[in-house]
């Protein structure tokens, strides 16, 4: 399923990333998967929320910079060699990861992943004919 | 005995040396109104024509040249002689990109490399001497300068240029150095380095020439005392020919200024008055030597004291002090001239926003230099890969126009400091 993740760009500072979080809690916005990218200076917030659109305008109104990008949200069987099988179709297809990232939780045995790649279409046709 | 490298001009009388300069003035004004069509425009705008002027005393009528005016002239516009005559160029940085071409014939050269010898003679310099000159060499006219002017006191003359410590403290002992030509950022990072290794019993070292960046007094003592020698202060700029405009002799309280090359003025650098001296205000220079690039009352936006006072040394010309600050915004970073105005055009070529601030710090005695930009909702990406790129890409550019490596430090929007919603562009944590 291609979902829409919020990127955020923030500098590392004590406190940044909780003034994100403060925010979205503030707004009841459910976040159901997180993931950080950084350097020295700065990081890379990405998150997948229940409600993307409004999140990245209450966040913009605060002065972050948001970017919105199409990803593909995959089922995972959680047993062991799940991710295996994910990851054994994605490369058959020749298709390259450029960051993955696991959704927080589990539902009824079964989990989710994030994949970024640069065809967002090619990649979860794939992934629905494979599964 | 004080030694001079040439004693009938550095002890002339006053008289002598104003005497000169009246000669050379009256000349080289005609030389100019006479070659150079840019600077003649400034003067009729002025009203002025070359019989005005008979003497030093008729100097403050002269128009002044900026390093705007070197910008807008760029390259050729105040050349005074044909090209034909030229042997060689040396370059810096301009206020926003465009650098400054100073043009030599092989007699500029020539009077040039002699105010360098002056300075070598002046520390104590001889033919027995061994001169390690680790200023860069190339466009700067630091290495080329003093290399010239050791040639011409016939010291073994060792073409280091700067960089690779391991290389110039192998000979330095090897070959047994004894004058050292260098930033004095780079002389306290040697001597640091001579200190670690244990190095100190096996240099000759005896005097140091350190100029082409601001230093105290403290950092001449710690030099002095790290590596057992004395510490000379050497100034200049290519717009006048480079190093050896003024050098320190043994008294170490100023530089002396080579009068029969050099007029020297100081004014308010608010109204261009000329001031009396012993006022603190914008030093100016009027070349009377120079044939190929000779600029006539040049601001060169430092800010120093003269003074007149007799010097124990016998040396008749007039002493600068230290330059004090900057009457512009130029930063001195590892002896390099940083625009602000520079590094906001490769902002603007780099799509980043003009809203940047410059930190300028001094580490371990060496400048660092640190641009913090603030990202865009243009330049932001979900890769770190395409940032990290980007981020790559504006150093590279920022290095390719003033010559010495930046850190970029990407921050927030709005997050960078602003007083009375004015961004404070430049920040000094250097005490200097």
């Amino acid at each position: 399923m291609i979902i829409h993740q919020l990127s955020v760009f923030l500098e590392n500072r004590p406190g940044q990333l909780c003034n994100v979080t403060e925010l979205l809690a503030q707004n009841h916005v459910d976040m159901q998967a997180l993931n950080i990218a950084e350097t020295a200076d700065y990081g890379v917030l990405r998150l997948i929320v229940d409600a993307p659109q409004r999140a990245a305008s209450i966040l913009r109104e605060h002065g972050f910079i948001v970017r919105e990008t199409p990803v593909v949200q995959a089922l995972v069987p959680d047993k062991p060699g799940g991710l295996n099988e994910v990851l054994r179709i994605i490369a058959d297809a020749d298709i390259d990861i450029e960051y993955m990232y696991s959704v927080l939780g589990q539902q009824n045995g079964l989990a989710y992943m994030i994949f970024r790649v640069a065809d967002t279409e090619k990649l979860d046709a794939v992934l629905k004919t494979g599964i | 005995m004080e030694h001079y490298y040439q004693p009938e001009i550095e002890t002339a009388s006053r008289e002598q040396i104003l005497t000169w300069q009246n000669e050379r003035l009256v000349k080289q004004v005609r030389h100019v109104w006479d070659n150079v069509p840019y600077y003649r425009k400034k003067m009729e705008e002025q009203g002025v024509v070359p019989d005005d002027i008979q003497s030093v005393e008729d100097l403050h009528k002269l128009p002044f040249l900026t390093k705007d005016d070197l910008r807008d002239a760029y390259p050729y516009g105040l050349l005074a002689k044909p090209l034909a005559d030229c042997v060689r160029i040396q370059s810096t940085s301009g206020t926003t990109g465009r650098r400054v071409v100073a043009f030599y014939t092989q007699h500029d050269v020539d009077l040039w490399e002699d105010c360098c010898a002056r300075a070598i003679v002046a520390v104590g310099g001889t033919s027995e001497d061994v001169c390690h000159v680790c200023y860069g060499y190339g466009l700067f006219t630091g290495g080329p300068g003093l290399n010239g002017g050791s040639h011409k006191v016939g010291c073994l003359t060792l073409p280091m240029s700067s960089g690779n410590t391991d290389r110039q403290l192998q000979f330095m002992v090897d070959l047994g150095s004894t004058i050292l030509c260098c930033t004095p950022s780079y002389a306290a990072y040697l001597a640091e380095s001579i200190h670690e290794r244990g190095l100190r019993d096996q240099i000759k070292l005896k005097a140091g020439i350190f100029g082409a960046e601001a230093w105290s007094e403290e950092m001449r003592r710690d030099i002095q005392n790290k590596l057992g020698i004395k510490a000379y202060d050497i100034y200049g700029l290519t717009e006048t020919s480079g190093p050896g405009v003024a050098f320190e002799c043994c008294e170490q309280t100023g530089m002396h200024i080579n009068e029969d090359h050099f007029i020297a003025e100081i004014i308010d650098p608010d109204t261009g008055e000329v001031l009396p001296e012993g006022s603190k205000g914008e030093l100016v220079f009027t070349s009377i030597t120079k044939e190929a690039f000779p600029l006539l009352r040049y601001r060169t936006r430092d800010i120093c004291v003269l003074s007149r006072r007799s010097c124990s040394c016998g040396r008749t010309h007039v002493k600068m002090s230290k330059p004090m600050g900057r009457s512009d915004d130029m930063l001195i970073v590892k002896g390099v001239n940083v625009f602000p105005s520079q590094i906001e055009t490769v902002l603007l070529e780099q799509g980043y926003p003009a809203n940047y601030q410059i930190i300028v710090d001094r580490v371990h005695n060496s400048d660092t230099l640190e641009v913090m930009v603030e990202m865009t909702p243009e330049n932001f990406s979900d890769s770190l890969g395409r940032i990290t790129d980007m981020e790559k890409g504006l150093v590279a550019a920022l290095k390719a126009m003033l010559g010495i490596y930046a850190k970029v430090r990407l921050v927030a929007p709005k997050s960078i400091t602003r007083s009375e919603g004015k961004a404070v562009r430049v920040i000094d944590k250097r005490k200097i």
